[in-house]
């Protein structure tokens, strides 16, 4: 009979005796955490791309001051993408005598490559998706201009010296952007009429932008062909650039399921070793036997082999049916973090899930196995002859091997993998040098205690390859688990914090400085609040340290960005919620009319500004220099009033300029914004519900998803659990039927195992407990950026289960023994 | 040597280290057994019968000495080498039986067949079991047999090869005296329709002195 042959057969046999299920369990666990997590993470990393992709409207966006040569489009068409384009320009929209400043958006057909427009059919009114395009002759304004314009569905508009009739009401476009503050109010309109406004004149202050999409690889080609062609005013804006506008809550959430899902697969590789470990004690009288019939050693090692390969084959298909179920479920928990369609699941996470059930084999089960095949046939006489120990390189090696190649497959970085693969060692050293004292030092004890203690203790240092296998095993289990259920505390914790219920609800801009208290009392009185009204000046940074920031080059798109474009500056001696000072320092009053500035540190980043540095600006024609005096983080979304360039009082006072506030507010009726609008025609008003609403619902998603990975975490604790049960049965079943036989009571068998089992639960638990707050630091402050709290309950919650649950798992193991008749035990051998 | 020698043991010894030092358990034992030949080895419990039939039959190795077992120098084999001889020349039969419980009764006297390739591993396994008696509980699992089946069921699978030396350690320790009065008939029986040769542990006086030979061990020693 071929090995394999036989050993399938056996398998099938020794699969009914229920031998083999935790080895089976183990491994489909680390398969449908890893291969679902996966899945999960890949097809929102695809997504987020996308997302990216809309944020531009295209794949590939360039924008221009001035007209955008056509040969791009012919390029672009030529190599089969696709094109449209958009041209944005200021001007006063009319209707009748009313007027307001709007952004116009005149779109060419095709518009938008990536994402979709949003309409409605009236003024705030529902919004749907649409395909289509204002047609030629109709402008689709957006509901504030509506209002400010006291205008309806069905009116005319005039656009420059066109009048555009208003068919539909906008509602959002995929490239607005989230630099609202900026924005006025929009109207889209289609570029056929855009002649017949005659608002692009030449040296009209007019944004032009080309958009291209087509394949990856053809995105790519084009984007290289494009950089070298283009003009140097023309600013090419690809995925890459846009991704970071996405958001990093999904880049958080990713990150923390990739480490649930390692954690996931270090328990389970602890199971499938215990399990390994078993496997190879109930194996070595059927590979002496197999020896004296004559069978080789290869041959043994094939049978083994094939079964563990039987196995993790089972455990492959397993495991990946209940990931890609997973998976679908956590991501239709996850809806709303990623607001476009998800692309399908490719087929490398499911690929994933058999190599890593293969190498955990190979890591964990094969270097015992090899030994096991080892065996030599006179075993099948003298009991006491064992499968010969590996040498220790050849023992642990695979495993660190194989836990190594894990993490960097799943991470995907080196250094990670190295440091995880490192502290794990480091970690398993600890446990073990700390079990062995245990063991050695309960030696001592056992001379001094009651017979329920001496046998449990005596147990203890009797087995001690055993206990400090235990030791680590649960200990390293707990430890990955505790430190997750810190991190994930935290992690959620600080995604709740960053939007609180009494988070800003409206923006409010262009107030006018002589109605900023009517403005405020108007609020007030209708039950909103205010958070600060900081007045808003435009101006220009024109030099840095007296050398003309027109000259000056800067590293990313972001800084060229900050110091061409027009700033918006304010000043106050508050500085504001949200806000701290990196370093230097804020204003006192002794600052007040000094030429001294505070600057963010987005801005200080992406300019490579230094403490001390004087900055020129020329606001309303006037030129202002002011000393950087401190820099401060600002955290952008607690939707407070915030400004990259904050002056001290009496410095700004006579520049011409507007205030701008946000207000938690709840109009009492549905008139009373149009009320508003009316009563302060000119203040812009930005509703942030619906933001609000979609971050929300992102965190509840994002918290959701990060539970139900934690639950495969958990399930992998307990197949530990359940490997650790049944690693020691059948001894405790044989001894304690002997123990029974010379006359001990159940009770005291029991209330032996279960001093031995606490005492090392509560060495693995405390160990555990600390390592885990140590490293729950480390991995919170520099993998996933959040602040981290200790939590003593959880330190303590920790140790207690530990203790009670490695109890019940000795129990367990024990009470199966003492149900069954000492005779029949003996008997079976 | 000999043509009729099946197997032949020269200077036997084997030492074991123990916390009291150095043990011997077998101590310079030379025997020569014929072909055919049926052999009680008797002795105290501790004398060091296992260990040297385990050394005769080439499943452990002498500290010093060597061994021939049908024409071939057993001592000079590596363990894969000597596992194949065993597979081909050399059955043997427990006190505790040993059978795979993973497998069933046909099963498990198919496995050596098997092991050495034969095609008619099958026909050839249910044929024997059908010599023991057994012929009808051949899907039988080992657990779902009497511990006399169950041993009759090991004499089939170290028969069923032909080898030329057959092997038995205490095959009746664990059975009451009829059944292994029963087991002891089928023994001998097989031993005389295939000429095999029979060494045979035993501390039943009775079984010994039905063999053509008995000899008596003493603390390691031939006496
Ligand atoms: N590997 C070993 N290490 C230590 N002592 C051993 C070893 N192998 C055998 N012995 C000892 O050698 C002696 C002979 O053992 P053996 O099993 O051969 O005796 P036996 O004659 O078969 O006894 P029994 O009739 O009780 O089966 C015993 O005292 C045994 O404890
Ligand atoms: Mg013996």
């Amino acid at each position: 009979m071929r090995p394999v042959q036989l050993g399938l057969r056996l398998l099938a046999r020794e699969w009914r005796s229920g031998e083999l299920g935790v080895l089976l369990l183990a491994l489909a666990v680390a398969v449908a955490a890893l291969s679902g997590v996966g899945l999960l993470v890949d097809r929102v990393n695809r997504a987020m791309l996308l997302q990216a992709s809309e944020v531009l409207g295209a794949d590939l966006r360039l924008q221009s001051p001035r007209p955008i040569d056509a040969r791009y489009a012919q390029q672009a068409q030529a190599d089969g993408l696709q094109s449209s384009a958009t041209t944005a320009l200021l001007s006063v929209v009319l209707r009748g005598d009313a007027t307001q400043l709007a952004n116009v958006y005149a779109v060419a057909a095709g518009y938008p490559l990536r994402g979709t427009v949003r309409i409605s059919d009236q003024a705030f009114g529902e919004p749907q998706d649409t395909h289509t395009l204002p047609a030629a002759g109709e402008v689709w304004p957006d509901s504030r201009l509506l209002a400010a314009l006291g205008a309806n569905v069905g009116d005319s508009l005039s656009v420059g010296a066109a009048s555009l009739r208003v068919t539909r009401v906008l509602v959002s476009r995929p490239d607005q952007g989230s630099g609202f503050v900026e924005l006025a109010p929009t109207v889209l309109m289609n570029q056929i009429d855009l002649p017949a406004t005659e608002l692009l004149q030449p040296g009209s202050r007019a944004s032009q932008a080309a958009l291209f999409a087509g394949t990856p690889q053809q995105t790519q080609a084009f984007s290289k062909w494009l950089a070298a062609n283009k003009q140097d005013a023309e600013r090419l804006r690809d995925l890459r650039e846009a991704s970071p506008e996405v958001g990093n809550a999904a880049t958080r959430a990713t990150r923390f399921l990739l480490l649930a899902s390692l954690a996931s697969v270090l328990l389970s590789a602890v199971a499938v070793a215990m399990s390994a470990r078993r496997y190879v004690q109930r194996h070595l009288d059927v590979v002496a036997l197999l020896k004296t019939l004559g069978a080789s050693s290869r041959f043994a090692l094939a049978l083994s082999a094939s079964q563990l390969l039987a196995i993790a084959l089972l455990a492959t298909v397993l495991g990946s049916i209940v990931g890609y179920l997973a998976q679908n479920g956590l991501l239709r928990a996850l809806q709303g973090l990623i607001t476009t369609d998800l692309p399908p699941p490719g087929s490398g996470p499911l690929f994933m899930g058999l190599v890593a059930a293969v190498l955990l084999l190979a890591g964990f089960a094969l270097p015992p196995v090899v030994q096991l095949s080892k065996v030599p046939a006179i075993r099948i006489l003298r009991r006491d002859m064992t499968a010969p120990k590996a040498a220790a390189w050849l023992g642990y090696g695979p495993a660190m091997l194989s836990v190594l190649l894990l993490v960097l497959w799943v991470t995907g970085e080196l250094p990670l993998a190295l440091w995880f693969s490192a502290s794990l060692a480091a970690v398993v050293m600890v446990l073990g040098g700390a079990a062995l004292l245990l063991v050695q030092g309960v030696g001592s004890l056992r001379g001094r205690a009651g017979v329920a203690w001496r046998y449990g203790l005596a147990n203890l240092a009797r087995r001690r390859v055993s206990s400090v296998v235990q030791v680590i095993a649960f200990g390293l289990g707990l430890t990955a688990l505790l430190m997750l259920a810190v991190i994930r505390g935290d992690l959620i914790n600080s995604w709740r914090d960053s939007l609180p219920a009494s988070a800003p609800n409206y923006f409010f801009v262009n107030i006018p400085p002589d109605q900023r208290q009517a403005f405020a009392d108007y609020i007030s009185a209708d039950q909103g609040e205010i958070t600060r009204l900081l007045p808003m000046i435009r101006g220009r940074m024109t030099a840095i340290n007296d050398q003309a920031v027109a000259q000056m080059h800067f590293a990313g798109a972001r800084g060229e960005a900050f110091a061409q474009r027009e700033q918006n500056l304010s000043w106050s001696d508050q500085l504001g919620a949200g806000n701290r000072v990196t370093s230097g320092r804020w204003f006192d009053a002794a600052d007040n009319g000094k030429p001294v500035v505070s600057v963010a540190v987005d801005f200080q980043e992406s300019l490579g500004l230094k403490l001390g540095d004087k900055l020129r600006f020329d606001i309303g024609g006037e030129t202002y220099e002011a000393a950087i005096i401190g820099f401060r983080a600002i955290k952008w979304d607690s939707l407070q009033p915030n400004f990259f360039l904050m002056f001290p009082p009496g410095l700004l006072d006579n520049a011409a300029g507007t205030y701008m506030t946000s207000a938690r507010y709840r109009p009492t009726q549905s008139s009373t914004i149009a009320q508003l609008v009316r009563r302060f025609p000119s203040v812009s008003i930005f509703d942030m519900d619906d933001l609000l609403g979609q971050l929300r619902a992102m965190i509840d998603k994002a918290v959701l998803a990060v539970q139900s990975v934690f639950v495969f975490t958990l399930f992998s604790g307990l197949t530990v659990l359940l490997a650790a049960v049944q690693a020691s049965r059948d001894e405790r079943r044989y001894e304690s039927a002997m123990l029974r036989t010379l006359g001990a009571q159940s009770s005291t068998i029991l209330a032996g195992v279960l001093v031995e089992f606490a005492a090392i639960g509560l060495l693995a638990g405390v160990l555990a407990a600390s390592i885990a707050t140590l490293g729950g630091y480390v991995v919170a402050s520099q993998l996933l950026d959040v602040p981290y709290h200790p939590d003593p309950l959880l330190w303590l919650g920790g140790v207690l289960s530990a203790v009670v649950l490695v109890c019940l798992a000795g129990y367990l193991s024990t009470r199966s023994a003492l149900a069954q008749s000492p005779l029949g035990v003996l008997r079976q051998g | 040597m000999d043509l009729n020698i099946v197997l032949e043991a020269q200077d036997l010894t084997r030492k074991v280290s123990s916390p009291e030092g150095t043990l011997t358990i077998v101590d310079h034992i030379s025997l020569q057994i014929a072909a055919g030949e049926t052999v009680a080895l008797v002795g105290a419990s501790g004398a060091g019968k296992s260990t040297l039939l385990a050394l005769l039959a080439g499943l452990d190795l002498p500290s010093s000495g060597r061994i021939w077992l049908a024409g071939t120098e057993i001592t000079t084999l590596d363990e894969d080498a000597r596992a194949r001889l065993r597979a081909e020349r050399v059955g043997f039969v427990f006190q505790a039986f040993h059978l795979l419980p993973a497998l069933t009764a046909l099963e498990n006297v198919m496995l050596p067949l098997e092991l050495v390739g034969r095609d008619d591993a099958r026909s050839a396994a249910l044929a024997m079991l059908q010599r023991v008696g057994l012929g009808p509980r051949a899907g039988h699992y080992p657990r779902q047999l009497s511990g006399g089946e169950q041993q009759r069921v090991a004499l089939a699978r170290a028969s069923v090869t032909r080898p030329a030396v057959l092997f038995a350690d205490e095959p009746t320790g664990n059975l009451d005296t009829v059944t292994g009065e029963s087991i002891c008939q089928l023994l001998f029986e097989l031993n005389a329709e295939a000429g095999t040769t029979l060494v045979l542990v035993t501390h039943d006086t009775q079984l010994a002195a039905r063999c053509g030979r008995m000899l008596t061990m003493r603390a390691g020693r031939l006496e």
